[in-house]
C-alpha cells in the first residue's frame, strides 16, 4: 500500500523519556504540509519506564484508521525489540540506536536495518542525562525527516513557535534536529521510496482529540458545574474545560468565575454533585470511565426516576476491573443503555471522532433538559486521547439552549396547581420548577415511589403509570436523537453496521472490499434508544456484520433486544483487544465469512 | 403509607413573623415517624428556627439522604424545594446545587447511618469544600428504617434489640467534625428545644458548613439502659409513647466546681444521660480547647453540648472556587458561550 504520502510508521520508546512532543511535532509538521495524517499513541498505564509506541498514518486519501501494515519502525526501547522488528512489514524499514553492537533481537530478512547512533551524538554534543534524553526524541525526529522528506522549513517554524521565549532550548533542539537530519542524509539514500509531498489537503481541518471537543462543546452548550474524579482516559476532558473557563469564563474586572468545577472524593460524589446541580437548574456534567459509570449507578437510578437532567462523558476503556486504562474498548453499551438496578433506559449518543465530540457535548445537554434525565456521550480512549484530523468546529451564534419545559414564576402563575410528574402534553415530559421559584411551584424529589403529583406513594398503579411515562418518555427521544449515518452501494446486499470510533476503520474496509467487488450498505449508529430508521436499515438486509469492539457484541444485544431483530441475521465483528480497529480486521472478518456462508 | 397534609386550617390569633408569616406556614406535611421519635422534635425545632429567622421558605433547598431522618424533611417548609436522595449522599447532591444555585439556603437532614456510616466520606468532604449549608444530624445510634441495627455511633456495651452487644468504638460525629477543619460544631438534644432552636437559627446562619449533631431517640429500636442516644423503650411502656410529643425531659442541673451545667436526662426505663452544657465562659473560638472539652465530658460519661466550635471568618466552597456573587443559574448564556468568532480563532491552535 504505500507510495507517496501514504505509508505508516511508528516509534517504539520508554514512556516518560519526552518522546510525545517529538511524536507531535512530527505529526504535526506532516500536517502543516497539507497531508492527512492521524497519530495513535500506544502508551502504557504507568508514568515512567515502561514501553510506549506513537504510531503515524500518512494518507492522502484521507483515511484515519489504524494502519493496518508499518512500513518504518524507529525502535528505542531494548525491551520491545523482538515486538517492534515484528511489526515492520516485508520490505519496510527499521532504525535503531547504533552506539551498541546489534542485538540479536533486531536481525531480520527482508527488512532493511538501518543504523544510527543516537546515544553516541548525545553524549559527544550535549551535557547531562536529562538534555541527553529528551534531545535523543528531537534527533531522531530530524532524521525522520531527512528520510521522510518532511519540510524542514516547517519544523523550524514549528520549534521557533515552542521556544521562541527560550533561545536556548530552541538553539539546543535546532542542534539536535540538524544533528539527525543531516547523519540520515549523509548515510543513506534519503528520501525513502514512500515519503511525503506537500498537498494541500488540510486546509479546512484541526488536529485535536476528542476529550478537547468535548470540552469545548460543555463550554460552548454553557455547562456551569463540572464535577469529577481522575480517571483515565477521561481526565483531560475537565482539565480542558477548566483550561477553556480560565480563558473565556473568568470577569476580567473581578476574576471572578462564571463556572464551578469541584474535583470530587470519588465518581459517586460525582454524580451526586452533577444531579444536584441540574436539580437546581444548572447545566452540569461529570466525565468518567468505565469505572466510574459502575460507581455511579446508584445516582443515575435516581435522575432518571425523578427526572433529572444530568451529562454524563464516559470515555470508554478496556475491560471490567481496572482492566487494561490505556486501551480502547466499546464495553459499556448494555451498563449504560440500562445503567441502575430497576427498569431503567436511558439516552446514549456515540460520537466517532472530535469533531461530533463537539457537537454531540452540545446536543447532550440540550436532551438531558429537554427530556429531563441523564444523557451519556459514549466516547472512547481513541476517540478522546488520540489527535484526529476533522474539519474546524463551526458555531451558529443563534443557538440558544433548549432548556425543556421549566415554570418560572410567570408561568406559575398560570396554573391552578403545580404537579410534578403530570404529562399534559403525552409526551412523557413533565413541566419542572428550580428551587427558588415561588412557593406554587415547589415540590419534592423523592427517589422512594412517587406518584405523578410528586407525592409518596406504594399504590402498584400509581407507580406504574409513573414508570409508563417514563418509557414513553424515553423511547419517544429515539427520533429527536442524532440520526445514524447510512449510505448504500448500488447491488450491495450485505449491511456493515457499526458504532463510534469504529467509523473510520469500517469506511475504509467498505473501500478495500469494493475494489474486490464485494458491495456493501453502511449504517453508524449514533444513538440509543434506535429510531425507526435503525430499524429500516437492518429490515432492508437479510444479512449484516455489527462491528463493535467488545467481546460480548454489545450492540448487537441491544439491537437483537429493542428491535427484535433475529441475532442470525447479525454477524458480529468483534475486536476486543484494546487497540484501535483496523480496516483490514473487518475486510478479513467479511471476507471469511462470506466464503463460509454465501450471502 | 402516604404522606398526609395536615388541614390547612389558620388560627386567628397565629403569631406572624416579620413576613407575616406564621409557624403553620413553615410546617409540612404530617409526619410518620413513630409516635414519640425524636427526629420529630427536631422537625419542631427546626420550623421554629425558620420562622424565628424569618427565612423565606420558597428560598430554601431541603436536603436529606434515606432513613427515617432523611424523611423529615417532608415535614416541615412545605414551601419549599426538597430533594430526599439517596443513601450517604445528601452532601454532594447538596453541593452541586449550592454550586449551581448560591442564593439558597440549603438545611440538610442526616441521619447517624446516613453520615457516619455509607456517607461518611460525603460527610468529611462536603465538610472539607465547606459547603455553605446546615447540616443535621439525628443521631439515635441505630437504623431506625432497617429496624434497629447498630450504627457506627452505637456506644460500646450497647445491646440491640435483639439483647447482641456493641463492641466496636462508637464514632462521634462532632469530634470527626473538629477534626476535618468544621467551622461550625454544635451538638443538642432533640428534647431541648430551648438550646437546640438557637443553635439550629446560628447554624443556618452560618457561612460554610454548620454541622449540628442532634441526639434524638429512636423509640422503636433502642432499648438499653446507658445508650447516651437513646430512650429505653419497652413494649409495655409503648401505649404512653404514642400518646407522647416527645418522651418527657427532666432537669436536673448540678453545679460542679468548673461552673459548668450538666443535665441529667431521665429516661423511661431509668437510665440517664448527662448532658453537659458549655459553661458561659466557654470560648467556641478555639479548635484545640472545644476539642478537648469534647473529650473531657466523654471520659466522665457525659455528652457536650452547645455550641463547641464556630469560626465566623472561614473561606466556604464558593470562596475557594472563586464564583461570581450571582448564581451560576442567573448567568444568561450570552455571558457564557464566547461564539463563534471566538472559536474561530481558537481553532488556529489547533492546525
Ligand atoms: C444503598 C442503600 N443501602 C441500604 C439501604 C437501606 N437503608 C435505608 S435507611 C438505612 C439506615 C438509616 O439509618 P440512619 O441514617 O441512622 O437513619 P434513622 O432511620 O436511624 O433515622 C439503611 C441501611 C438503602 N436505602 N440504600
Ligand atoms: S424507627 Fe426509630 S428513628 Fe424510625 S421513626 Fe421510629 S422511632 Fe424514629
Ligand atoms: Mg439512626
Amino acid at each position: 500500500m504505500s507510495g507517496i504520502n501514504d505509508f505508516a510508521f511508528k516509534m517504539g520508546t520508554v514512556n516518560g523519556t519526552g518522546s510525545a512532543s517529538a511524536n507531535a511535532l512530527l505529526m504535526q509538521a506532516i500536517f502543516r504540509m497539507g497531508i492527512p495524517v492521524t497519530g495513535k499513541n500506544i502508551f502504557p498505564s504507568n508514568i515512567q519506564g515502561l514501553p510506549t509506541w506513537y504510531e503515524i498514518r500518512v494518507s492522502k486519501d484521507g483515511w484515519t484508521a489504524r494502519p493496518s501494515a508499518v512500513d518504518l519502525v524507529v525502535a528505542l526501547n531494548p525491551a520491545t525489540y523482538a515486538k517492534d522488528v515484528k511489526a515492520v512489514r516485508t520490505g519496510g524499514y527499521l532504525v535503531y540506536d547504533s552506539t551498541w553492537p546489534m542485538d540479536p533481537d533486531l536481525v531480520r530478512e527482508g527488512i532493511t536495518i538501518l543504523g544510527i547512533p543516537f546515544g553516541q551524538m548525545m553524549v559527544e554534543h550535549f551535557e547531562g542525562d536529562r538534555d541527553r534524553t529528551l534531545l535523543r526524541n528531537i534527533t531522531y525526529a530530524g532524521s525522520l525527516a531527512a528520510l521522510l522528506a518532511i519540510d524542514t522549513t516547517v519544523i523550524e517554524r514549528m520549534l521557533s513557535e515552542k521556544f521562541g521565549k527560550k533561545p536556548k532550548l530552541l538553539d539546543a533542539n535546532h542542534k539536535a534536529f540538524a544533528l539527525g537530519y543531516d547523519y540520515a542524509k549523509a548515510h543513506f539514500a534519503c528520501p525513502l521510496p514512500f515519503h511525503l509531498e506537500a498537498m494541500d489537503r488540510t486546509g479546512d481541518s484541526i488536529l485535536i482529540d476528542g476529550n478537547t471537543a468535548c470540552a469545548l462543546g460543555a463550554l460552548y452548550a454553557g455547562a456551569t458545574v463540572g464535577a469529577w474524579y481522575p480517571i483515565t482516559p477521561a481526565t483531560a476532558l475537565m482539565e480542558q474545560f477548566k483550561a477553556f473557563c480560565e480563558k473565556y469564563r473568568v470577569d476580567k474586572a473581578t476574576g471572578q468565575h462564571k463556572y464551578a468545577i469541584l474535583q470530587a472524593e470519588d465518581e459517586l460524589a460525582a454524580a451526586g454533585i452533577t444531579i444536584g446541580a441540574g436539580w437546581a437548574g444548572a447545566r452540569a456534567f461529570t466525565n468518567t470511565s468505565g469505572p466510574g459509570i459502575s460507581l455511579m449507578q446508584e445516582f443515575i437510578g435516581l435522575a432518571y426516576y425523578t427526572d433529572i437532567p444530568a451529562v454524563f462523558f464516559d470515555i470508554q476503556r478496556c475491560g471490567p476491573a481496572t482492566g487494561m486504562p490505556t486501551r480502547t474498548q466499546q464495553a459499556d453499551l448494555l451498563s449504560l443503555a440500562y445503567a441502575s438496578h430497576g427498569d431503567t433506559k436511558h439516552i446514549v449518543i456515540f460520537p466517532s471522532d472530535p469533531r461530533e465530540c463537539f457537537e454531540m457535548a452540545v446536543q447532550a445537554f440540550d436532551l438531558a433538559e429537554r427530556f429531563q434525565t441523564p444523557v451519556f456521550v459514549a466516547s472512547d480512549l481513541d476517540i478522546g486521547m488520540n489527535d484526529w484530523m476533522v474539519k474546524r468546529f463551526d458555531w451558529d451564534d443563534t443557538y440558544r439552549p433548549d432548556r425543556g419545559k421549566v415554570l418560572d414564576a410567570k408561568a406559575l402563575e398560570q396554573v391552578q396547581r403545580f404537579s410534578r410528574y403530570l404529562d399534559v402534553d403525552g409526551d412523557g415530559i413533565a413541566a419542572r420548577t428550580l428551587p427558588g421559584v415561588g412557593g406554587k411551584g415547589a415540590y419534592f424529589v423523592r427517589g422512594s415511589g412517587h406518584d405523578k403529583h410528586g407525592q409518596y406513594t406504594e399504590d402498584s398503579d400509581a407507580y406504574q403509570e409513573l414508570v409508563d411515562r417514563l418509557k414513553r418518555k424515553i423511547d419517544g427521544s429515539a427520533e429527536h436523537l442524532p440520526a445514524p449515518v447510512v449510505s448504500h452501494q448500488p447491488g450491495a446486499e450485505v449491511g456493515l453496521v457499526t458504532i463510534g470510533s469504529c467509523e473510520a476503520a469500517v469506511h475504509e474496509a467498505a473501500e478495500l472490499l469494493r475494489r474486490e467487488g464485494i458491495h456493501t450498505d453502511y449504517m453508524r449508529i449514533r444513538a440509543f434508544p434506535f429510531s425507526e430508521e435503525v430499524r429500516r436499515f437492518l429490515g432492508r438486509h437479510e444479512h449484516t456484520f455489527i462491528i463493535e469492539q467488545n467481546r460480548d457484541a454489545q450492540l448487537r444485544s441491544l439491537l437483537a433486544i429493542e428491535l427484535g431483530v433475529p441475532r442470525d441475521q447479525m454477524t458480529p465483528i468483534l475486536d476486543y483487544g484494546g487497540m484501535p480497529l483496523q480496516a483490514q480486521t473487518v475486510v478479513q472478518a467479511v471476507k471469511t465469512h462470506l466464503a463460509e456462508v454465501p450471502a | 403509607m402516604t404522606s398526609i397534609a395536615k388541614p390547612p386550617v389558620k388560627h386567628p390569633t397565629a403569631r406572624t413573623n416579620g413576613l407575616g408569616l406564621t409557624l403553620r406556614d413553615y410546617e409540612g406535611a404530617m409526619s410518620t415517624l413513630c409516635a414519640g421519635c425524636g427526629h420529630d422534635s427536631v422537625t419542631a425545632a427546626l420550623v421554629q428556627a425558620a420562622w424565628e429567622l424569618e427565612l423565606e421558605p420558597h428560598r430554601v433547598g431541603k436536603m436529606s439522604g434515606i432513613g427515617c431522618s432523611s424523611k423529615t424533611t417532608a415535614y416541615f417548609m412545605k414551601q419549599s424545594h426538597g430533594f430526599n436522595s439517596v443513601h450517604g449522599r445528601m452532601p454532594s447532591v447538596t453541593s452541586g446545587a449550592a454550586a449551581a444555585n448560591r442564593g439558597l439556603t440549603y438545611i440538610g437532614i442526616s441521619g447517624d447511618g446516613d453520615s457516619l456510616s455509607i456517607g461518611m466520606g460525603q460527610l468529611s468532604h462536603a465538610i472539607r469544600r465547606n459547603v455553605n449549608m446546615l447540616y443535621v444530624i439525628e443521631n439515635n445510634g441505630v437504623y431506625g428504617l432497617t429496624k434497629g441495627q447498630f450504627s457506627a455511633s452505637a456506644d460500646v456495651g450497647s445491646t440491640s434489640k435483639k439483647g447482641e452487644a456493641n463492641e466496636q468504638q462508637p464514632i462521634d460525629p462532632v469530634l470527626l467534625a473538629l477534626t476535618l477543619g468544621c467551622s461550625f460544631v454544635a451538638r443538642s438534644f432533640s428534647g431541648d428545644k430551648r438550646q437546640l432552636v438557637p443553635i439550629l437559627k446560628a447554624a443556618i446562619a452560618h457561612k460554610g458548613l454548620a454541622l449540628v449533631d442532634v441526639i434524638s431517640p429512636c423509640v422503636s429500636f433502642n432499648d438499653h439502659e446507658g445508650s447516651t442516644k437513646s430512650y429505653a423503650y419497652t413494649r409495655e411502656r409503648e401505649v404512653e409513647a404514642v400518646h407522647a410529643d416527645f418522651i418527657p425531659l427532666k432537669r436536673e442541673i448540678t453545679v460542679p466546681e468548673t461552673g459548668e451545667q450538666v443535665r441529667v436526662v431521665e429516661l423511661h426505663d431509668g437510665g440517664r444521660v448527662r448532658l453537659r452544657a458549655t459553661a458561659p465562659d466557654y470560648d467556641p473560638t478555639d479548635r484545640e480547647s472545644a476539642y478537648a472539652h469534647v473529650r473531657a465530658c466523654q471520659k466522665r460519661g457525659e455528652i457536650a453540648t452547645g455550641l463547641l466550635f464556630v469560626d465566623e471568618n472561614g473561606r466556604d466552597m464558593h470562596d475557594y472556587l472563586k464564583t461570581v456573587p450571582t448564581p451560576l443559574i442567573d448567568l444568561p448564556y450570552e455571558e457564557l458561550c464566547p461564539g463563534r468568532a471566538a472559536l474561530d480563532k481558537l481553532m488556529e491552535r489547533y492546525r
